[in-house]
């Protein structure tokens, strides 16, 4: 008969905890990013485990991004009447939620950017709930980029769903510096968010945005109903698209929509997320984007800016309320992480 | 108890006097209210960074700013 060693729950521990020392070395020291595989272990993590997780993700921030948070305000040109069928979005026409269809005029668009310029932003992202822009959009858009640009001194984003060619070229000569395009989830789980188009024709367009010039940003909401494999799998995916930015989203179950009775994920697992995603993306703007007053709180935006954040969205979101500008910049300066300045993003 | 002349919930649309509305209540901390409680219209509501407007048709506009502290409620 040949011996064997079982093995028992302290290796198995061991084994979990060592992928923490892999982070050290491969990501704090060398800056490059854990792979599918590391990722898993680490939201696979125990609780016990999460302070030191998150300190290392705090420490990787900033080793290969510095302390500063960049800022930004985000505000709904065309809201609701969405004819795609993202099961967590409440602008879908296709569900029975109550959003309502509603345009911003050129005016209030300028107001809210001017606003939020004056928090201290640097960004400011322009949003239409849209599968791809309209000639109607693009002329809105070329009217409320140029009003912007002539009364604010801020950085102009947009998001406006699937671009063409001739769009990507239009959104770069009308002065659009970044394209926020969320691949929102895994490959492997989106057919289970979206079936009226692919994962694959959204990274279509962020290739475009790429080759055009202006900076990406993509990212996705967590805690849909993914398993944690597939958590990693879309931060390796997000790696290996290596955009300029990530904003992370946590699931707000919204009425009428098909995720509408989701639970709100656990905030532990979704602290483990952010430092997951940062020991993904060393290097990476990782923005505090919706759902995080649900999800983790005041102590868990806290948390969050010590675990591996290095951006936020101020104010309120698309159809949502957010913490007051105010509460976040408070924080910011209580931890000693400067806003980063304007001229330091041109 | 429900004041008659706004029988209807901002958020999810039903009668105030017939179920709990403690959760619709508590998520209206981070919401812009989507249902006119006078007459239980669905409205036009604008987000944007620092506040919200919702419009009903039959009885004008609402302004609100941004998120109360959930906490403090």
């Amino acid at each position: 008969m040949t011996a064997t060693h079982p093995i028992g729950s302290d290796d198995v521990e061991a084994g979990r905890l060592a992928v923490l020392e892999v982070a050290r070395e491969q990501v704090l020291d060398r800056g490059v990013g854990l792979d599918e595989a590391q990722l898993l272990e680490v939201l696979r993590l125990p609780d016990d485990a999460l302070p030191e997780l998150l300190e290392i993700a705090h420490d990787v921030r900033m080793r290969w991004c510095g302390p500063e948070v960049e800022v930004e305000g985000i505000v709904s040109l065309k809201t609701g009447g969405c004819p795609e069928d993202c099961h967590f979005c409440s602008q879908s026409g296709l569900f029975s939620s109550p959003v309502r269809a509603a345009w911003l005029d050129i005016a209030s668009l300028v107001q809210a950017a001017t606003q939020t310029a004056a928090t201290g932003a640097s960004e400011f992202c322009i949003v239409a709930a849209v599968r791809g822009p309209d000639e109607r959009l693009m002329a809105q858009m070329r009217e409320g980029v140029a009003a912007i640009r002539a009364a604010v001194d801020i950085n102009v984003a947009a998001s406006l769903g699937m671009l063409t060619h001739d769009q990507v070229d239009d959104l770069a000569d009308m002065g659009v510096h970044r394209y926020n395009h969320n691949l929102e989830t895994s490959r492997s789980y989106f057919p289970q968010v979206v079936t009226t188009h692919t994962w694959e024709e959204r990274w279509d367009t962020l290739t475009m945005v790429r080759e055009a010039g202006m900076e990406v940003c993509c990212g996705g909401i967590v805690g849909m109903g993914e398993t944690l494999a597939q958590r990693a799998e879309f931060a390796a995916q997000l790696a290996e698209l290596a955009p300029h930015e990530v904003p992370l989203n946590f699931l707000n179950p919204r009425p009428g929509t098909p995720f509408g009775d989701e639970p709100v994920m656990p905030a532990t697992d979704a602290l483990r997320t952010i430092a997951a995603f940062r020991l993904a993306l060393p290097r990476t703007i990782l923005r505090y984007a919706g759902g995080r007053e649900i999800t983790l709180g005041d102590l868990g935006t806290r948390d969050g800016l010590l675990g591996g954040i290095n951006a936020v969205i101020v104010g309120n979101y698309l159809t949502t309320l957010g913490r007051p500008a105010t509460d976040d910049l408070a924080l910011l300066a209580e931890l000693s992480m400067p806003v980063k300045a304007l001229n330091s993003t041109l | 108890m429900t004041d008659p002349a706004t029988p209807w919930c901002a958020r999810c649309g039903e009668d105030r006097a017939s179920g709990d509305h403690v959760a619709c209540d508590s998520a209206l901390a981070l919401e812009p209210p989507r249902y006119c409680v006078r007459c239980r219209r669905r409205m036009v509501v604008q987000v944007v960074p620092t506040g919200w407007t919702a419009r009903c048709s039959e009885h004008g506009e609402q302004h609100g700013d941004n998120a109360v502290d959930p906490v403090a409620l």
